[in-house]
């Protein structure tokens, strides 16, 4: 009895099973020129973004070296590059990328994130419109210059003493006359001196994105409605308490979202900009991004080993995931908002 | 009644201005010195003497720059990239998010998964590189340009996908299915509703792909071997790296000449920038649109 109940049931459900799949066949057959429209989408995707996956199984096959031959054929190596990477005589090298990554972001983070936000503060005051929009304009400009003149810029600009000229880059020259940085350094070039590199990477990272970063911000300043200040004022809150209890709190879910995005894109330090700024020290400043260019002899030629700098990478972009990934849980935890 | 300012309203007024003029002199001071380095004398640059304006203006240094022929060719490769693959990126974002914002499609939920999971794991440098070599080396079979592959292989962004797809999905389906009603085909349906009403977003995604491929630089760069085929940004870089190293070959100044090889570099810098500062004041705001925009959805 009970077993002819049991095959009524899945018979029942074995139909459900093909209604649902024939019904999504026709739905799928009758919106066909909507999967077309998808097609070639899916194929730069599937080309370009997804092949490339398959490609780091060779972080743990032996190096082949110059030799041509494919992946699929590779002899493997289990963890040996990893063990080599991380414990190997050159461990030395990756640590340095690997503190370098983290260090980097973390003061980029720690002294680029409020700039932005009292950004956004001081042009709420500027209650002219075409002088704020133009105060704005000129702060988002560095933002869409490409890396390249940014970075030749900022190279010109702090560049060592040539032969026949009287003085370094005009910054350079600058900073040693207020006494900033020693003459003897500035002549020397201080983009070659490694404990200036993080300072000029995180100041001019600050030049190239706070005036953009401050958009959302102000857009969450505006949003504060007239009438809480309004109400503060007969009150007879100035205005430092009008920021403290008003505009700051009207803010704080932005930034607290902006901040928890940031973390998220804590490994994601830009690498044009360091390769485009490194000197001939670059083993000090390297971070793992340029640390594999270079290992994997993509950069600045020479062949070193690609399975070892694969498996840099793969350990690099799973951090990065979990990181995002993460961060993105949090915020919809905090907003009931999905980011993507 | 006038509104009676409390001092220290006043006081944060004047912090305000103060703060946002010497930040806004700080963005701008690169550029203005850029202009001025370019435009200045031999002898004002080997001293040390420009701070701010130019001093014993030449233009020499700028029709050095024009005279150089593969700097206009690198010049136009930029603009062949940035105009092919800006159309090729929209077009191609356009058809996909619109399957993507078609609510109840089947695998609609899987294939949105497809694009947005390449913003969380990049495949390393190392396969990506090998990867776009055996693209170069597929693509040699039918042209010999390698910026082709600029265009169709590099440079598509899964964040603009979702922003479009966004936007897409806020279009009113009562229009839809008005539209549809009326006897509305598919392409009809998106080029006669979706794309109007999201006007606003495709500008904006226009944009970011043409800026993105105006600015490439790092893919070209190991993957194009052509001089003939480089994008403007390798050029410039070479040529700086080849002056500051003081290599064989680096540029020099003729003799007697009234600029210095750095002159020469900074007016590179600065007519490869003027585009950008041209078009800017009009597309600012589009920029503005998609940063609030910023792929949040509900």
């Amino acid at each position: 009895m009970d077993s002819i109940m049991s095959i009524e049931l899945e018979k029942l459900l074995d139909e459900n099973e093909r209604n649902y799949w024939k019904v999504t066949g026709k739905k799928m057959l009758k919106h066909w020129r909507l999967y077309l429209l998808f097609l070639p989408l899916f194929l730069t995707f599937l080309l370009w973004r997804y092949f490339p996956i398959y490609g780091l199984l060779n972080a743990f096959q032996v190096d082949v070296g110059a030799e041509n031959i494919p992946v699929s054929q590779r002899a493997f190596a289990g963890l040996y590059n990893f063990r080599l990477l991380m414990f190997g005589s050159n461990s030395a090298d990756f640590w340095v990328a690997f503190r370098n990554t983290f260090v980097l972001s973390f003061y980029g983070l720690l002294f680029g994130f409020p700039v932005p936000i009292i950004l956004a503060l001081f042009f709420n005051e500027v209650k002219n419109d075409v002088v704020r929009s133009g105060f704005q304009v000129l702060t988002y400009l560095p933002r869409f210059i490409s890396m390249v003149i940014i970075t030749s810029i900022l190279t010109l600009l702090l560049q060592s003493k040539t032969p026949g000229t009287d003085t370094p880059g005009v910054v350079a020259n600058f900073l040693a006359n207020i006494g900033i940085i020693s003459r003897e350094n500035a002549e020397a070039g201080i983009l070659g001196i490694t404990r200036y590199f993080r300072p000029i990477f995180i100041i001019s990272g600050i030049w190239e994105n706070a005036g953009y970063a401050s958009i959302v911000f102000f857009a969450a300043v505006v949003m504060i409605p007239k009438s809480r200040y309004e109400a503060a004022t007969i009150d007879g809150a100035n205005k430092w308490a009008q920021i403290r209890y008003i505009v700051l709190p009207g803010m704080a879910s932005t930034i607290m979202i902006m901040l928890v995005l940031r973390i998220g894109e804590l490994l994601n330090v830009g690498f044009e900009k360091v390769l485009l700024l490194q000197q001939a020290n670059y083993a000090e400043t390297n971070i793992i991004s340029t640390f594999v260019l270079r290992m994997a002899g993509i950069y600045g030629g020479g062949r070193g080993n690609q399975a070892l700098a694969s498996a840099a990478d793969l350990i690099a972009a799973l951090l990065s995931m979990v990181l995002v990934l993460g961060s993105n849980f949090v915020v919809k935890r905090i907003t009931k908002v999905s980011v993507y | 009644m006038l509104k009676r300012l409390d001092s220290s309203e006043i006081v944060f007024k004047i912090i305000a201005y103060f703060f946002l003029t010497v930040f806004a002199l700080f963005c701008l001071y690169p550029f203005v010195y850029s202009l001025s380095a370019s435009l200045s004398g031999a002898d004002a640059m080997e001293r040390g003497k420009v701070i701010l304006w130019p001093l014993q203006v030449q233009f020499e240094a700028f029709s050095a720059v024009f005279a150089e022929r593969m700097f206009w060719v690198n010049y136009a490769n930029t603009l062949f990239v940035t105009f092919y693959g800006t159309i090729f990126s929209v077009i191609t974002t356009i058809m996909g998010a619109y399957t993507l914002s078609k609510r109840g499609l089947p695998f609609r939920t899987f294939l949105s998964f497809f694009i947005v999971f390449t913003m969380w794991f990049v495949a390393g440098f190392v396969p990506q590189y090998l990867n776009y070599l055996a693209t170069k080396n597929f693509f040699n079979l039918f042209t010999n340009d390698n910026k082709w592959v600029v265009v169709v292989a590099m440079g598509m962004a899964a964040f603009n996908v979702v922003l479009l797809r966004n936007a897409f999905e806020n279009v009113p389906k009562e229009i839809e299915e008005a539209a549809i009603v009326d006897g509305a085909t598919e392409s009809q349906l998106l080029r006669k509703v979706y794309l109007p009403m999201s006007k606003a977003t495709i500008a904006t995604i226009t944009l970011f792909y043409a800026i993105s491929r105006w600015n490439g630089y790092f893919w070209a760069s190991v993957i194009v071997d052509n001089a003939n085929q480089m994008p403007l940004q390798v050029f410039i870089r070479n040529r700086l790296s080849e002056i500051l190293n003081g290599g064989e070959g680096a540029f020099k100044p003729p003799l007697g000449a009234n600029y210095t090889a750095m002159s020469f570099v900074y007016a590179m810098v600065v007519v490869a920038i003027v585009p950008i500062i041209v078009v800017y004041p009009y597309i600012q705001k589009y920029f503005a649109k998609g940063v609030n925009m910023g792929g949040v959805k509900e």
